[in-house]
């Protein structure tokens, strides 16, 4: 066995062990951290595959902060393990046809003559100057150009709605105005006033 | 490296290529683990000059082995893991904090060729990397069941996030300007003189990554979340002994991290200062040397020192409008510049 | 693969929508409550330049660009200008419901030009790429303006429906797609389609991802058995989304249809169509029976929009041209008829008080006797009577299935029409028999009045000289 394929299964069973404790861990959290060791491992298969662009920007965006704001979220959160456990066995039959449809499903597609070593070998192997990143970027300026721009909007579409649903002006929050503070002079703060000094009773 | 290569020649090849791997990290990381160390030093002994006071001296000549002293006693303190909270990820934390900000030096070169990993995404790598340092604080503030720490943690974890951004679209300017992201290019790119370095075209960019990494690694006058008059120590107020001792480690390995990536993004690295001036180029001056970037990554040190010393704490809304509501507009805008100058080629730095 | 300077000039109508919503965008903050008409005028008038650009560039004929992403071609234009329509009536109706219900910011008129991008880009998706960017820009503004009134927690449920179905719905598609392009090799739909003609084997793969599509295209449609979010949303949103919701999305989700299912996956006509006709009939049977039961008006009209996707679907089930059309004419005609629907709850309604009960319509005759003579045309409409527009679209698609030899199909169709007269006329009924509980007059605005008038007359007028939109619809469709 050669190192990559080593490092193959290696990973490909981290990946498996995460995603199993995702959905099986009791504590949200860990599920969570699961989730990240998840996509750790994923980001190192698409090392394998030398796609680092999109292998660190795995990590970087879903790991560095998509999930930091999960774990944020889900910590915050109070949620009663014991109670979402509830119904495990009244819904056990239903989800295992859906496991085992959903299952069938993918051996079904996967293991058909398209999805074979045959009909997708190995690409070659580039050489050390190539740089995924840069082909990536001109790939997505030029064919994708329309794609990628309305994927855009999609996410400005996002902000937009997401800033709707949430933002809320509390009349009676104060807030700080840091150029009136700024513009502040000593004529709007102080008052000199003379006064003769009061008699002595 | 041909001596020592030459010396675990009776091995077999993979052996070989793993134990020169591990040589070069040793050879890395105890230098780093030395300057952490006299950093913590340095910090005391400067701030103490700057507020008109002495710092250590009591410890070896002048105080120098004070650092050392400080390691035995944490190494010999009980553990003390709370009741109630998560022991697994309690001792998790520490690690988790320390990892990434080691992990990283694997791509920082220190001069022509000297590089653990010569990358070609080198600068992609260390901003996923410092990006996941925030993990060890988010867990040690929930592991430990305490309100103050898990305050701390959530100051941290917002505070971490938003800085990103800014910090990212810095290094993205870098990117620009450098057409690479392999930090070895980068320094190359900025060869000619000191004019040429990329202090001066990205001048926002430098002020705005400098600042965010001030902030990333929680140091004042951005440390909310320890907020020692607050929130006593924050995230980290549980912890004792070593798991205490590595967060505090983990802290001064981002702060050597952060100063050498700005000396290399923006100062030009191993690159000489006198390069490119007639009469002082030619000799020992003007040739690149790693203690040229030693020179730069001090200078930066000092500046996380003086802050401290200098600034008051901000307060958390005023963090978040600096981050959100200044840098992020000025990367943006700063961005469009440099690809304005890059496209029109603007000598001396484009052309 | 070359790269081609990509033609801009057939998405210039996408650009200018894109550039004027960013405006709005940017403007409305700067804007005081009571300039608030600057943005629905602006909105407004987006959607007339757009109008005109799409109506210029007719001409062009078919055009696709953009390395193979963009289409246009008549049935993109024709249906590009009739949402732009129906947006532009959805504008003027809303308007004062919204003002009324305190509602009337900029983001609502935002969000829906962004709908109306997404639908454009839907509308003229040629890969499945845009395909299904163009409905995911569409949903989920669509989404946000469900749950705009937020203090309302019926809306907020409904939302939240709406999200989390809606997304299911994007994954089943989105699964689909990833099993078409892993069997064709590519994303691009005529690539699809040669690829699927040249080889007839590929079995089951393409089976599943078929299905799938066609379940997630069943979910924006609100097929039965995938309608359950429709009458929940239509009931909890605020009614001038409603009229939103349901009246120009359902083109677009018509257009992806015919782009997934004709344009990309043609070959397979054989496989969809019986699936499609199932979806049919069901639709048919639970929109007409339940809406039987129904004593709210815009739970009614939800399902009897069900039951009008049901009819909808039967043209494409013919899987020709004639049928594609009928099927068209049938969507235009949905659109005209839900607009003037819900557009009439809207005027009906006031600060305080949605006419959304069907007992809120008892005498409308003595009250306003123009308004219940609109009810009447758009209600007859609906049921198809003659010689309204509702019969001709009825009959153009029950034409479509006859012509393939689905007798059955026909029949039933014929049956559940017949039943859905019923509580169309229900309504007729009770607005012109049943005695008013309040005398007062009802005075609604003039442009809301003229426009709801125009929408009514429209259905009379097109119902009576059926041929010109019937034209346009068979030109829309090639061969």
């Amino acid at each position: 066995m050669s190192f990559q394929a080593l490092l193959f299964y290696a990973l490909s069973a981290l990946l498996l062990t995460g995603a199993g404790l995702v959905v099986s861990v009791r504590n949200p959290v860990h599920a969570a951290l699961s989730l990240v060791l998840c996509f750790f491992a994923s980001a190192g298969l698409w090392l394998l595959l030398e796609a680092e662009f999109l292998a660190i920007t795995l990590v970087l965006v879903y790991v560095g902060a998509v999930m930091v704001l999960f774990l944020f979220v889900v910590m915050m959160l109070d949620i009663n393990v014991t109670r979402m456990r509830e119904g495990f066995i009244r819904f056990l039959p239903l989800g295992t046809v859906v496991a085992v449809l959903s299952a069938a499903f993918m051996i079904l597609v996967v293991s058909g003559p398209y999805f074979g070593l045959e009909a997708m070998p190995a690409p070659p192997a580039k050489a050390a100057d190539y740089s995924n990143t840069a082909e990536l970027g001109r790939q997505l300026y030029t064919t994708y150009v329309y794609p990628f721009e309305i994927a855009a909007v999609v996410l400005l579409v996002a902000i937009v709605a997401a800033i709707t649903l949430t933002l809320r002006r509390r009349p009676n929050t104060r807030f700080q105005e840091p150029s009136l503070q700024v513009q502040v002079r000593r004529a709007d703060r102080v008052r000199l006033v003379s006064m003769s000094a009061e008699e002595r009773k | 490296m041909e001596m020592i290569q030459a010396a675990l020649g009776w091995l077999p090849m993979w052996l070989q290529v793993l134990m020169m791997i591990v040589l070069k990290i040793v050879v890395i990381l105890i230098p780093l683990m030395l300057s952490v160390a006299y950093l913590t030093y340095a910090e005391r002994k400067v701030i103490g000059y700057i507020q008109v006071r002495i710092g250590p001296n009591r410890v070896g000549p002048i105080g120098l082995l004070q650092p050392i002293a400080d390691a035995v006693k944490l190494i010999f303190k009980e553990i003390i893991v709370p009741a109630g909270s998560d022991k697994l990820l309690f001792l998790l934390a520490p690690i988790l904090a320390m990892a990434p900000a080691l992990a990283a030096w694997a791509v920082v070169p220190f001069q022509p060729g000297m590089v653990l990993a010569d990358v070609n995404a080198g600068l992609l790598y260390i901003l996923a990397l410092t990006s996941m340092g925030v993990y060890g604080i988010i867990i040690a503030g929930w592991a430990s069941n305490s309100k103050y720490a898990f305050i701390g943690a959530i100051r941290s974890a917002a505070q971490v996030v938003s800085y990103e951004i800014a910090m990212g679209f810095a290094l993205v300017g870098v990117l620009v300007a450098a057409g690479s992201l392999n930090l070895g290019q980068i320094v190359l790119a900025q060869s000619g003189s000191i004019l040429h370095w990329f202090w001066l075209p990205l001048l926002p960019l430098m002020v705005v990554y400098f600042i965010s990494g001030v902030a990333e690694t929680n140091r004042a006058p951005f440390d909310l979340a320890e907020g020692e008059s607050e929130i006593v120590a924050g995230f980290h107020v549980e912890y004792s002994g070593t798991p205490f001792a590595v967060f505090f480690l983990a802290e001064y390995a981002n702060m050597i991290l952060i100063a050498t990536l700005s000396a290399v993004l923006f100062l030009g690295g191993w690159l000489s200062p006198f390069q490119g001036i007639p009469g002082l180029a030619e000799g020992a001056l003007g040739a690149p040397s790693m203690l040229w970037l030693f020179i730069k990554v001090a200078f930066f040190l000092f500046l996380f020192l003086w802050f401290r010393a200098t600034f008051p704490r901000y307060r958390y809304d005023q963090v978040m409008r600096l981050g959100w509501k200044v840098f992020i507009p000025i990367t943006i805008v700063w961005l469009l510049v440099v690809a304005g100058m890059v496209v029109g080629e603007l000598p001396p730095w484009f052309a | 693969m070359s790269f081609v300077m990509p033609n801009f000039l057939p998405a210039v109508p996408e650009m200018f929508v894109l550039g004027m919503a960013s405006v709005i965008l940017l403007l409305d903050p700067f804007l005081s409550e009571r300039a608030r008409n600057v943005t629905y005028l602006l909105a407004q008038a987006t959607l007339v330049v757009a109008l005109l650009l799409t109506l210029a560039l007719t001409g062009e004929g078919t055009v696709v660009t953009f390395s193979g992403t963009f289409v246009t071609d008549p049935l993109a234009n024709l249906l590009k200008v009739s949402v732009y329509i129906a947006t532009f009536a959805v504008f003027l109706y809303g308007k004062a419901y919204l003002q009324a219900r305190n509602i009337y910011k900029g983001e609502f008129f935002v969000l829906a030009l962004f709908a109306v991008l997404g639908m454009m880009v839907l509308i003229s998706a040629h890969s499945l790429l845009t395909l299904y960017l163009g409905l995911e820009l569409m949903s989920l503004a669509l989404y946000a303006m469900v749950g705009f009134q937020r203090d309302n927690g019926v809306a907020s449920e409904a939302a939240m429906k709406y999200f989390v179905l809606g997304a299911m719905a994007s994954a089943m598609l989105l699964y689909g797609m990833s099993m078409v392009y892993g069997v064709t090799g590519s994303l691009d739909l005529s690539e699809i389609r040669t690829a699927i003609s040249a080889s007839s084997e590929y079995g089951v793969v393409l089976s599943f991802g078929l299905l799938f599509l066609l379940i997630g295209v069943a979910f924006k449609l609100g097929a039965v058995p995938f309608h359950m979010w429709i009458p929940d949303v239509y009931h909890g949103a605020p009614t001038a989304v409603v009229v939103f919701v349901s009246s120009a999305p359902k083109l677009a989700a018509f257009a992806m249809l015919m782009r997934l299912l004709v344009d990309g996956l043609g070959g397979l006509a054989e496989e969809w169509s019986s699936v499609l006709a199932l979806l049919a009939v069901l639709s048919m049977a639970l929109g007409n029976v339940v809406a039987i039961a129904q004593t709210n008006l815009k739970r009614l009209l939800a399902y009897s929009g069900i039951s009008h996707i049901g009819f909808l679907l039967m043209g494409v089930v013919a899987a020709n041209g004639s049928g594609y059309s009928s099927a068209l004419f049938y969507s235009l005609t949905y659109l005209l008829m839900t607009l003037g629907g819900f557009g009439l709850i809207l005027i009906m309604s006031r600060s305080g008080f949605e006419a959304d009960q069907i007992n809120d319509y008892r005498g409308l005759h003595s009250r306003n006797p123009w308004l219940a003579l609109m009810v009447l045309m758009l209600f007859f409409s609906m049921a198809g009577v003659p010689p309204f527009l509702g019969f001709w679209a009825k009959l153009a698609v029950i034409q479509a299935v006859v012509q393939v030899d689905m007798v059955w199909l026909a029949i039933v169709a014929v049956v559940f029409s017949v039943i859905g007269a019923f509580y169309y006329l229900r309504v007729v009924k009770v607005a012109y028999f049943d005695a008013p509980e309040v005398d007062t007059p009802i005075a609604p605005p003039a442009d809301q009045h003229w426009l709801l008038s125009a929408n009514g007359l429209a259905v009379l007028a097109l119902g009576l000289f059926p041929s010109w939109l019937m034209a346009l619809c068979a030109a829309a469709i090639p061969g």
